[in-house]
């Protein structure tokens, strides 16, 4: 009796992945709350690697009847000192079969990995950016073409015949067929040769006539077509405007959560938009676009005028970016401090340059660290946004003092609403 | 064929001739020396990966879609990735010819060893136990699966997949309700079955006619309302197979429903022998394992290293830890079936007296495989523990019986030991431990109120004070009233006749069943 063996590592794996998505749809609810909990706890880098993430189980067991109590009788191995008759204490007193303290965990949750993918998407899933116009121009993607190198299979209008005669050429010479020169060198010698060699020559005449006819001038292996890859062509785009204080009174713990909440803008953004930009703008009482790098990380000091960053901001958006065809985003981390005399100016350049330009503007105040936001006392910075916000502009405005609050006010001010709802303050 | 006395494979690594050349030299020594019978095998090399997509189907190498099966590969993947679990090295399906998964990871002498195990001392068992010969139809599982899946993604394409889903879901939870506990009907023909379906499917597609609608109907019959002894008659009460009697008698389950209770049932029947042999499989199988590997190291065609490689995961495999061990959790199958097919053998071959008295039919028979293969036709696990567990192997494994009365509040009562007075009542207790009837809670469908608003009842006979947990119950219910369309009941009942408890569910949606 012949046994079969197969070979089935080579059949696609991950049939399962089906019914993970299927589970994944089942559990968004758990899962999704699994995922702020665990985003929480993250740094806000590691949110974009996906990962562990532990759902209640109990959330999503399959219920069967099952008995519980009553009399039990069970047959143990390893009796060391019981004889019959010997009463035993009962373990705990909640009696049955008791999980031990401490196991309880692995019990009521398991912890599955969340793919990047599946954990980004499902920890926006529910956020969506208060702007409606744009973003549907950013769905609707045209595809462009661009020359993707040779590949061995394609439609006969894109042979390249270039490359397949010379990697016919190259297989010719690799199997050393006989060029025309040769043949005809060898013919020529058969006019003169004496009768002797003619026998050889008229057999390798043979011979080499042979050999061209088994080594085709082209074989189809020989073919090489040009290829062509889709890629995606971003019609809308989004830029992000980045404005942070860093003026002498920015606490790390401020620039931290400041830092934050940008990585999770961007986050956001890369998911909506194919093409998104990011500005750094940062300001004491002067701005200057900076780079990544110094934006969090280089030392500034100096008084504090908010009116230069969107100074700048206005500047830049109509150099690079121009309204019709970005989606223009801008979060501003600030301790609220402002010189008085600055308060005028930035409201007006908000009102009239800003604001119009803009798909959204976030307004994140940060606090001293163990402060409590509602107990913050207005600031001038605040004070003044307010009153903006009162009179109809689209500003949202928040305030964080921790780092396990940053997740909440974002998920917050970006919550998917109704059309006429706004994000309250 | 290698000759004998020559090494099979040297070292850890193999290649498909060595695997070929294992498999023959196991198919040897199996068919030879232990006379064993076995279906063809098959043997498939797989990755680790795929070891954890053909758990998450409950180990079959196709099945239709269900979330509840992602959930398991991703619990199972969790553990897997954390270092809590190993990958089982095997898993082999009942099947004609019968399949073996081998993972790729596994050395020379693993591949060997999963090969003596599953392709031959499973296998074996698969075709010759009476419950797998009565219950399951190895030859037609495999397509009967195609079919179903195919079945189910042809209704998610029809109904969509959510209707499909909920018909899933309530079927998952009464698949523990719909096996046929008792021979009578006939064997099932997954094959034909698969051919019926089809031609229902077609009969009800061509016999529909719109025009039927129109037709004015007759006036009701009333008044003729059958004696209660001749309607349960009709319906088949009291029925304990919950599925089946959905599947033919639930008023307004749409005819891709019932077929869909039907694959479920058909599935649940066929793992049902698995669930009551699992200690004599796996020490059927373990006992081959370690018979063969003896052997071919006998032979000199394992080296010693190798085999001591075998010895610890042979030893692994079938370590039971006492009931005080913090790794206890229950008997061990692989230890338990283990250790009696070996006791099993030191009886016939070298029997005491205390053997005689115990065992006369078999004690000093000589014949220890004829003795073996005549018990893994004929037992499953509550009858082989209650016939062949020896006092010998009480006392080797140190049983002892706790009977733990919650009215009692002293403690839990050490009721026998291994000693002259124990056994008896040990061996009953252990095999109870193993009685399928005795597991399940005894859950029947006693009658339905068709004169009045159709309700649904069903009764649990409370055994030994267990009632059902009520959260799950609530739940399970639920899923039965869906299917059902009406109000079902249910009530606890004690031996006595006493109602300790009843539950009532109401249909979720009578539009969304109708």
């Amino acid at each position: 009796m012949a046994i079969h063996i197969v070979d089935r590592r080579l059949n696609p794996g991950s049939k399962s992945l089906e019914n993970r998505q299927r589970f994944l749809r089942r559990a968004k609810a758990l899962v999704q709350g699994a995922v702020k909990k665990s985003s929480q706890e993250r740094d806000i880098k590691d949110v974009l690697e996906g990962g562990e993430v532990s759902v209640p189980i109990d959330g999503m067991d399959e219920p069967r009847f099952r008995r519980e109590g009553g009399t039990r009788d069970m047959v143990l191995p390893g009796n060391k000192k019981f004889v019959e008759g010997d009463i035993l204490p009962r373990p705990n007193p909640s009696g049955g079969k008791g999980r031990g303290a401490g196991e309880g965990d692995s019990e009521d949750a398991f912890r599955f990995v969340l793919s990047r993918e599946e954990f980004v998407d499902l920890f926006l899933d529910d956020l969506e950016l208060p702007d409606l116009a744009k973003r549907k121009l950013a769905e609707v993607e045209s595809q462009g073409i661009r020359r993707a190198g040779y590949s061995t299979s394609g439609s006969p209008a894109n042979i390249s015949i270039s490359r397949t005669v010379s990697r016919a050429l190259a297989r010719r010479v690799a199997l050393r067929r006989p060029s025309p020169e040769t043949l005809a060198a060898l013919e020529a010698e058969l006019e003169t040769c004496s009768e002797a060699r003619r026998v050889e020559v008229l057999a390798e005449i043979e011979a080499l006539k042979a050999k061209i006819k088994r080594i085709p001038f082209i074989d189809p292996i020989d073919i090489r077509y040009r290829r062509f890859e889709t890629v995606p062509k971003p019609v809308a785009q989004a830029v992000m405007f980045c404005l942070m204080d860093v003026s002498g009174s920015m606490t790390e713990h401020m620039k931290d959560l400041a830092k934050r909440f940008y990585m999770l803008l961007y986050v956001f953004l890369k998911r909506r938009y194919r093409h998104v930009e990011i500005v750094f703008i940062r300001h004491t009482d002067r701005a200057e676009e900076v780079d990544e790098q110094t934006f969090f990380h280089g030392p500034a000091s100096g008084g504090t005028l908010v009116s230069s960053a969107l100074q700048a901001m206005h500047e830049i958006v109509q150099t690079r970016f121009r309204p019709a065809d970005w989606n223009i985003y801008a979060a501003q981390a600030s301790d609220g401090d402002n010189s008085y005399s600055d308060g005028e100016v930035t409201g007006r350049l908000l009102t009239d340059k800003i604001l119009p330009a803009c798909q959204f503007f976030a307004y994140l105040e940060v606090g001293q660290e163990h402060g409590l936001s509602y107990e913050m006392p207005n600031s001038a910075l605040w004070t003044l946004y307010e009153g903006l916000r009162a009179n109809g502009a689209p500003l949202s405005m928040r305030k964080v003092n921790e780092r396990s609050e940053i997740f909440p006010v974002f998920h917050d001010l970006f919550q998917r609403r109704g059309p006429q709802e706004r994000a309250a303050p | 064929m290698s000759a004998p006395n020559q090494l099979l494979f040297q070292g850890a690594d193999w290649d498909f001739h060595t695997l070929q050349r294992i498999c023959d030299t196991c198919e040897q020594v199996a068919r030879d020396e232990l006379g064993l019978d076995v279906y063809p095998n098959q043997i498939e090399v797989i990755t680790a990966e795929q070891m954890l997509d053909a758990y998450s189907s409950v180990g079959m190498p196709l099945f239709y879609k269900h979330w509840s099966f992602g959930k398991h590969f991703a619990f199972q993947e969790a553990s897997y990735r954390k270092g809590l679990m190993g990958l089982a090295y095997e898993i082999v399906i009942n099947s004609s010819p019968c399949i073996s998964y081998l993972m790729e990871e596994n050395t020379a002498t693993m591949q060997t060893l999963v090969i003596a195990h599953a392709a031959f001392g499973h296998n074996h068992f698969f075709k010759n136990n009476y419950l797998f010969k009565q219950w399951t139809d190895a030859d037609g599982i495999l397509d009967y699966l195609e079919f179903a899946k195919r079945y189910v993604t042809h209704c998610e394409e029809r109904h969509g997949r959510l209707a499909v889903e909920h018909t899933l879901d309530a079927a998952h939870a009464l698949m523990s309700h719909g096996i046929d506990r008792y021979p009578g009907k006939k064997s099932l023909d997954l094959r034909a079955e698969e051919k019926r379906a089809g031609r229902r499917r077609a009969h009800e597609e061509s016999a529909f006619n719109d025009l039927w609608r129109t037709v004015p109907g007759t006036k009701v019959k009333t008044g003729a309302i059958l004696d209660v002894e001749r309607r349960r008659q009709l319906l088949g009460l009291p029925q304990e197979n919950l599925l089946y009697f959905l599947e033919k008698t639930a008023p307004r389950l749409r005819p891709w429903q019932r077929e869909i209770l039907r694959i479920v049932r058909h599935i649940a029947q066929y793992f049902y022998p698995q669930s009551q042999t699992k200690v004599m499989n796996e020490g059927t199988a373990t006992y081959v394992h370690y018979r063969i590997m003896s052997r071919l190291h006998q032979q000199g065609r394992l080296t010693d290293g190798n085999f001591l490689e075998f010895l610890q995961s042979h030893t692994n495999v079938v370590f039971q830890p006492e009931f005080d061990d913090p790794r206890y959790s229950g008997f061990n199958p692989y230890a338990l079936g283990f250790a009696m097919m070996q006791d099993i053998e030191r009886i016939v071959t070298n029997p005491e007296d205390e053997d005689r008295e115990w065992f006369p039919d078999i004690a000093g028979k000589g014949d220890a495989m004829a003795v073996l293969r005549d018990v893994w036709a004929n037992y499953r696990d509550e009858s082989f523990i209650s016939q062949f567990m020896s006092p010998h192997l009480m006392r080797k494994f140190r049983l002892f019986h706790l009977h733990d009365d919650p009215a009692d509040r002293s403690g839990i009562l050490v009721d026998a030991i291994h000693n002259e007075r124990g056994y008896r009542r040990l061996r009953r207790e252990l095999s109870r431990q193993y009685d399928v009837g005795f597991i399940d809670p005894n859950i029947e469908v006693v009658d339905v109120d068709l004169a009045g608003d159709r309700r649904l009842m069903l009764r649990h006979t409370v055994v030994k004070g267990a009632q059902l947990t009520e959260a799950d119950t609530k739940r399970v219910l639920q899923h039965l009233a869906d299917l059902w369309s009406y109000d079902v009941s249910l009530s606890e009942v004690d031996t006595s006749g006493t109602v300790l408890k009843e539950y009532v569910a109401h249909p979720r949606s009578l539009a969304a069943a109708a």
